[in-house]
């Protein structure tokens, strides 16, 4: 088979998560490239949760609403989830808990009694009923859930063969000649990427979705000797972290809108200051507390303009895994570089769902090393220069006073308030971004994909890039995407959009932000596709929606 | 960097009979000292917030921290977290650490985070023109309490023994001698050091006959037992009249947080490989 998608459901806190992960795993062996889409509720216990697992031939980031199972460890699951079936598909069932017609029920309860299991493992039970009707061989299953299962692997697998005997096979999945691919979130490919780059101290206080980020770098903190720091608020995290940055080593926070906004009068002395600060900003849909765990793209203004005065400030939003790993480090590299903050903008869908991840395929990125101080004559931090960076020097330096200020500053850091001196400095500051955008005309920060002829375009940004790009394929037309959002690549944006007769702009959020900012550049585009339910576009919602637009 | 001549060039705005002159020199004064004694002046770091204090690093040619208003510990604490051997000394406000900040004070005194916060306590907002703060006393009349505060004070020494601070001191700007030895004693305890400076600002309110009259120094008193601290601390609560208490209140040996949280580094491999070993374990 070329590609198969599949749905398990049940209660948030009974395992969902983790067996959508090692389904993945499993279909991974076989040679599949792998996405998988996670949708859970706010709570620990209760409520409903839900993950569809797609695996195919080609690379994906985008998940079907049609799926060819349905994996149902309660009623809700088959009840909530009908819209999602084919005539075709299949339904794995707990024939002790849920009423379903036809398929294949497993009695998953009694199972679990018998071989006095815990209740959790409901979900390897489950697993097994399904690898026995795709076609998955028993060998392949007891293979994934050994690597991946670390407690009570042997009771684990007894339930999950007999879930496997319980079933029948329906078809064969098949093998495919390719070799397996690393899969993992969004938030593991910026993490990786700051390492790569360098990354020392990572501070964060726990926020959907930005959290697994300071999960999982605190549980590399040892193999990579990260300073890994969860401090009392945001705005202790961001302070901590420009008294790192000062102190010369490299830094990243992350957070969601709500606790972006507790960091944002740092940011801005970070601004003035001229401490480099990496800031993952990882969005959710608000105002307010909102929807905690699902997913928007409601904060690329808010990144653009929050803090108080004028500075210069690096924005990316990467799309996929392997964007998120290169231009963590990019980002990295920048902030230092220029001595500003630079964001990585990412959003639930991205930092939380499951792709295939080919490191091979990326452009290789090194480590930079700031400009240092040259050690001649009386060291100045704000040494007014061509292009606006001072040389850093880093305490101690027995050679060097090195002084920061929140005031605005003259070159040797003393608080002025000279118009002359406040004007310098102002322009100072600014000529960096006028630096980093001509270094940046080096980068490919639009891209471009599908049917260059087309005469209509989807324009995206974000996490939907995975979505475009499979839709256009399928309908043949062009995407761009703009991944740099600021200094914003107007021209470059402007070039890959020429001859393109109607521009569809898709996003999740209401008022179409990546529009607004075009059209200070005098970008228009002809038609909007807008979704800001908290959910990402699927497949044939977005195919829907752009048929609507063209037709 | 000279110890010499710790001064910069900047203007001193400080109204003539501040008490922070009397920080400034004691500081100087102790820098001075720990510099003869062995430690050089580049591997401090002066750390200030928002306030007539703050000005204090633009006035010492050394390194500096200028940072946000009520934001100097979290700066602090991530200068000593990346390196570990530098002495960091925070000049911090009322306002700015009892008052917006009070939570960043909380958790690294409970942190036991080895650095040194020295509060220029003068009980009124000064650069905002006279509002009340968190020390000044129930009926203090200010520009935002023209008919007196209705609230209590802190007792910010109490609040810091109870959340883990394990060195806690108090001088005033009228005894220059006292808060030399106590600065210096303060910046060589190893674990969180607050000294509390009743420091009086001229201009807004004007309290050195108030605390000349009422002040004196502890003597035979045990600072490594909390019970007696505590007794001493709260023979003043800011706020009614008594005796005040100056000194070292508490001292006491304890783990830091950097003990704790820094690791030696690991063997040296490349981070490449390491970040493919990772990777394979994801396939």
């Amino acid at each position: 088979m070329d590609e198969i998608s599949l749905l398990i459901g049940g209660k948030a806190g009974f395992g969902i998560d983790t067996s959508s992960l090692l389904i993945g795993r499993i279909l991974n062996q076989l040679g599949f490239r792998i996405h998988i889409y996670r949708d859970y509720p706010s709570l620990i216990r209760g409520g409903h949760t839900f993950s569809i697992i797609r695996a195919a031939k080609e690379k994906i980031a985008t998940h079907r609403n049609k799926v060819d199972f349905l994996l149902a460890l309660n009623q809700d699951t088959v009840d909530f989830h009908k819209d999602t079936l084919k005539d075709n598909s299949i339904i794995i069932y707990d024939s002790d808990t849920v009423k379903s017609e036809g398929h294949i029920g497993v009695p998953v309860g009694k199972i679990i009694k018998e071989e006095n299991a815990s209740e959790i493992m409901r979900n390897s039970c489950i697993i097994g009923g399904f690898s026995k009707a795709a076609g998955i061989e028993w060998d392949v299953l007891e293979q994934a859930f050994r690597k991946n299962i670390s407690r009570e692997i042997e009771i684990n697998l007894k339930v999950a063969l007999r879930g496997f005997n319980e079933a029948r096979k329906l078809l064969d999945i098949g093998k495919l000649e390719q070799e397996a691919l690393p899969i993992l979130t969004g938030n593991e490919a910026v993490s990786l990427g700051l390492i790569n780059a360098g990354l020392k101290t990572y501070i964060s206080y726990p926020m959907t979705p930005s959290s697994p980020i300071l999960h999982y770098l605190a549980s590399l903190s040892e193999k990579f000797s990260l300073k890994v720091i969860h401090p009392e608020s945001e705005i202790s995290v961001i302070l901590m972290a420009l008294g790192f940055a000062y102190a010369g080593e490299k830094v990243a926070v992350g957070t969601s809108g709500g606790g972006f906004c507790l960091m944002t009068e740092a940011l801005s002395f970070s601004g003035m200051s001229e401490l480099p600060i990496v800031i993952f900003l990882g969005q959710r849909p608000g105002p307010s507390t909102g929807l905690p765990t699902y997913s928007s793209q409601t904060e690329l203004l808010f990144a653009l303009h929050a803090g108080q005065g004028e500075f210069p400030r690096f924005i990316v939003a990467p799309g996929d895994p392997q964007e998120a790993y290169y231009w963590s480090g990019l980002a990295l590299n920048i902030a230092w570089k220029y001595q500003i903050p630079a964001f990585i903008l990412s959003d639930k869908n991205l930092s939380e769902s499951v792709y295939s991840f080919d490191v091979n395929s990326i452009e290789e990125i090194k480590e930079e090393k700031p400009a240092l101080w040259d050690r001649a004559g009386n060291y100045k931090r704000y040494l007014d220069t061509e292009s606006g960076i001072s040389a850093l020097a880093f305490v101690p330096d027995k050679d060097a006073v090195i002084k920061v200020n929140s005031y605005e500053h003259d070159e040797f850091g003393i608080t002025t308030e000279e118009p002359l001196l406040t004007k310098k400095m102002q322009d100072k500051r600014l000529r960096k971004e006028k630096y980093l955008k001509r270094e940046l005309e080096n980068y490919n920060t639009v891209k471009t994909y599908g049917n260059n002829d087309s005469a209509v375009t989807l324009l995206c940004w974000g996490s939907n890039k995975g979505v475009c790009v499979e839709a256009a394929k399928n309908l043949n037309l062009k995407v761009v995407q703009p991944l740099v959002l600021n200094p914003f690549p107007a021209e470059q944006l402007r070039k890959s959009l020429e001859g393109a007769k109607k521009i569809i702009d898709v996003e999740s959020n209401a008022t179409a932000q990546l529009a607004i900012l075009m059209s200070r550049y005098g970008l228009k585009t002809d038609a909007k596709i807008l979704k800001y339910d908290g959910r990402p576009f699927s497949l044939e919602e977005l195919e829907e929606e752009i048929k609507k637009v063209v037709s | 960097m000279s110890p010499d001549n710790l001064g910069t060039y900047a203007e001193n705005t400080w109204c003539p009979g501040c008490g922070n002159f009397a920080i400034m020199n004691a500081i100087k004064a102790s820098l001075q000292t720990l510099a003869q004694e062995g430690t050089p002046l580049e591997n401090f770091v002066l750390v200030s917030g928002i306030g007539c204090h703050a000005k204090i690093v633009d006035y010492i040619n050394m390194n500096s921290f200028y940072s946000i208003h009520g934001r100097t510990i979290p700066a602090a604490e991530g200068i000593k977290l990346a390196k570990p051997d530098l002495k960091v000394i925070v000049f911090s406000g009322d306002g700015d650490s009892y008052g917006e900040g009070v939570e960043h004070l909380i958790f690294a005194a409970k942190r036991n985070i080895d650095i040194t916060v020295i509060i220029h306590n003068n009980r009124v907002y000064g650069l905002t023109t006279g509002q009340y703060t968190p020390t000044s006393p129930l009926g203090f009349k200010g520009r935002s309490t023209p008919q007196g505060t209705n609230e209590l004070p802190i007792n910010p020494l109490e609040l810091m023994l109870a959340t883990g601070a394990t060195f806690l001191a108090r001088g005033t700007s009228h005894g220059i001698e006292l808060l030399k030895n106590i600065f210096k004693e303060a910046i060589l305890h190893k674990g969180f050091s607050l000294v509390d400076v009743l420091q009086v600002c001229v201009t807004y309110y004007n309290m050195y006959e108030y605390y000349d009259k009422r002040v004196y120094e502890l003597k035979e008193h045990n600072s490594g037992d909390y019970q007696e601290a505590l007794n001493k601390i709260r023979e003043w609560d800011y706020n009614s009249d008594a005796k005040i208490p100056l000194g070292v209140f508490y001292k006491k040996e304890l783990p830091t947080f950097e003990d704790r949280f820094l690791k030696p580094a690991g063997p040296v491999i490349s981070r490449e490989t390491k970040i493919k070993e990772v990777l394979k374990e994801d396939i």
